[in-house]
């Protein structure tokens, strides 16, 4: 009778250690979703994607499949499949003995398999490649090999632990749009693991921001760029310039020294705030005309990112970083407006601009300590 | 001239190392029946060899005896080092340290105290304590030879195993053992290497006239010697050594084709 295909309920994991990995995490999947659990390192999204696929049992909390609980089902009985990381695809075997592993447990046909190891070769775009050893396959073979591998079992779910993370820029680029192709093709429920936020934007239904054990935010890829819900989402989900402000009154903020228009409500007077502006909507205006009640800065340095500049602007105690097609010589003075509509207001939270690791630090690649 | 003063220093160190093989070698197929003269060649003491009855009683022996121990031990040893494997780091580490322990002891201690043990148990010495002892002093080459093949495992294959609905034994079956198969061979040939060199722990841990080819050198070395013990010498050698390559082959092999391929 459930509509959600997985449930999470309360999800809590504490380590043999005592450390709490996870700290009561609700979430649902609904059938044909792509869901993305994206996070900086250490957030618990792994341990989340482990619970999942049985690989480990959690302290408290419960996972349901189409409304029954299978927390004490063991992997090999689970309608889930999971590509990992380092995709652990069978060394001893090739290619197609490695993708017809799982129906060959099933005693299935020889014959039907091989027809579906075939078609599933070209879902991932290796046709023919049926004979090779896994070794003497790149990266991002391996990578199509795994998914293919998983996705011969029709599971009802199929989860991606950073599969990209291990590919350079240029392949992870072209892999998420695969990735995308084949997962509305298959029709199967994606349960996805990044900690590149623009992965997550890009290819996800739904991106749950996670931190420190707990859910942040779930929302689609335009709410939670466009409304964060706190600094913390705000700052991961892109560069942003988070400041500390005030609400004077409704639909009036106060920062960067200066009354601004806005179209929040509802914080009461004097209420302490975050104010996010993304870096594209401060505008920088020169100072020859003069507007009223618009803040002044100086640029303090231009750098060129290919389509846009980057420019970092000093306004009084505080430090804007601006994106914009048009360059101004570090030195020049100018005049800073936002659009109303572009100021996002965010309750002062224990998230706070200072608090966040930042989302660059975090994304770090981390290096492979085997080998 | 240090070139010189290096190329000098090698030579002298394999010479001091194969001088003496080689001359084994050699006076293996000396007519002649005296040392240090050349009588011409001759099979003569090859042929002897092999109409010996206790020489190929021995040979018997010592193939049986090898070919038992490096079963049982590569068993033992292939099941203990999966166990060592799975253990925590701490206790894996100083249960290595306690496995690895009767490689450096010194084989008379251990050839005694294996005699002490048998005679306190009651055991005969004979076929069976040779057994046991031969067992027992190639299980660490086997666990040496298992655990690195454990080690260089993907951590995460059982679980893709189980993922793709695999039970844990058939993910062990199907995708474990297969994977540390070459680690378990070259364990077995290196059990069977050293069960066929062994002499000391032999000598002390046999009886009622059981002897293995070495023990038979011996006991033949000390009535005189007869140019038969160059002969059986130099074919124990052969093929200790033949073991020993099929054991580092498949290495050697693998660490060309690494580094002939480029770095990914
Ligand atoms: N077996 C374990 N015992 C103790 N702590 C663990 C264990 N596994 C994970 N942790 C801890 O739990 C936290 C969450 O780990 P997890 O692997 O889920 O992070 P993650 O979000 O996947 O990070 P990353 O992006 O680096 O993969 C980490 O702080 C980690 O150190
Ligand atoms: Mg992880």
């Amino acid at each position: 009778m459930s509509e959600h295909l997985i449930e999470l309920k309360d999800l809590t994991m504490v380590f043999e250690d005592g450390y709490t990995a996870l700290d009561g995490i609700n979430l649902s999947l609904n059938r044909n979703e792509f869901l993305t659990l994206l996070g900086p390192s250490g957030c618990g999204k792994t341990t989340t994607l482990r619970l999942v696929g049985g690989f480990a049992a959690p302290t408290s909390g419960d996972v349901l499949y189409m409304g029954k609980s299978i927390v004490h089902l063991p992997p090999y009985k689970r309608n889930i499949n999971t590509v990992f990381q380092r995709y652990a695809l069978f060394p001893h075997m090739n290619v197609a003995q490695n993708i017809a592993f799982g129906p060959d447990l099933r005693r299935q046909d020889k014959r039907e398999t091989a027809r579906q190891v075939a078609d599933m070769l070209a879902l991932v775009g290796l046709r023919g490649f049926e004979k090779r050893a896994v070794a003497s396959l790149s990266g991002g073979q391996q990578q199509r090999v795994a998914i293919a591998r998983a996705l011969i079992n029709k599971p009802a779910v199929l989860l991606l632990d950073e599969p990209l993370g291990a590919l350079d820029l240029k392949l992870r680029k072209e892999m998420q749009v695969e990735l995308k192709r084949i997962q509305v093709e298959s029709g199967i429920t994606f349960l996805y693991v990044t900690h590149d936020q623009e992965e997550a934007l890009t290819m996800s239904d739904t991106v749950v921001v996670m931190r420190g054990g707990q859910v942040q935010q779930v929302g689609t890829p335009q709410d939670i760029y466009n409304e964060p819900v706190n600094a913390f989402v705000a700052d991961f989900i892109g560069e942003s310039n988070i400041l500390a402000g005030t609400m004077i009154a409704d639909r009036r903020a106060f920062f960067l020294g200066h009354p601004f228009e806005c179209v929040d409500s509802g914080f009461g007077e004097d209420a302490p705030v975050d104010v996010v502006l993304r870096p594209e909507d401060v505008k920088l205006k020169s100072v020859d005309a003069p507007i009223p009640g618009a803040p002044r800065g100086v640029v303090i340095s231009t750098l060129f990112k290919g389509v846009h500049y980057e420019m970092r602007v000093s306004v009084g105690a505080d430090e804007l970083l601006v994106h914009s097609t048009h360059a101004r010589e570090p030195g020049t003075p100018v005049q800073i407006t936002v659009a109303p509509s572009d100021i996002q207001i965010m309750r002062k939270s224990d998230m706070s601009p200072d608090a966040p690791a930042r989302a660059e630090e975090a994304a770090l690649p981390i290096s492979d300590e085997r080998m | 001239m240090t070139k010189f003063l290096r190329r000098t220093y090698m030579g002298l160190i394999l010479f001091f190392l194969y001088v003496p093989v080689l001359l084994l070698v050699v006076f293996s197929f000396n007519a002649s029946k005296s040392r240090g003269v050349w009588g011409g060649f001759t099979l003569q003491w090859y042929v002897d060899l092999f109409k010996d009855r206790a020489i190929l009683a021995a040979l018997r022996n010592t193939l049986v005896i090898g070919l038992l121990a490096a079963a049982i031990s590569t068993l033992v040893g292939a099941v203990g080092a999966i166990g060592l494997y799975q253990l925590r780091r701490g206790w894996r580490q100083g249960l290595m340290g306690l496995v690895n322990l009767p490689m450096l002891n010194s084989e008379i201690v251990t050839g005694v105290s294996l005699m002490l043990l048998y005679t306190a148990m009651n055991l005969e010495l004979g076929f069976l304590t040779l057994v046991l002892s031969h067992v027992a002093f190639c299980i660490p080459y086997v666990v040496l030879s298992v655990l690195p093949k454990l080690r260089q495992l993907d951590p995460h294959l059982p679980e893709a195993a189980q993922d793709l609905g695999a039970t844990p034994t058939q993910a062990f079956f199907k995708v474990i053992l297969p994977d540390i198969m070459p680690g378990i061979f070259s364990g077995f040939l290196l059990a069977l290497t050293m069960s066929i060199d062994d002499f000391v722990i032999s000598f002390f841990t046999t009886g009622m006239g059981v002897q293995n080819l070495s023990i038979t050198v011996y006991t033949m070395a000390k009535r005189g010697i007869s140019p038969k013990i160059n002969a059986l010498s130099t074919i124990i050698f052969v093929v200790v050594l033949g073991l020993l390559a099929a054991v580092n082959l498949p290495d050697l092999r693998r660490k060309n084709a690494k580094a002939s391929r480029p770095p990914v």
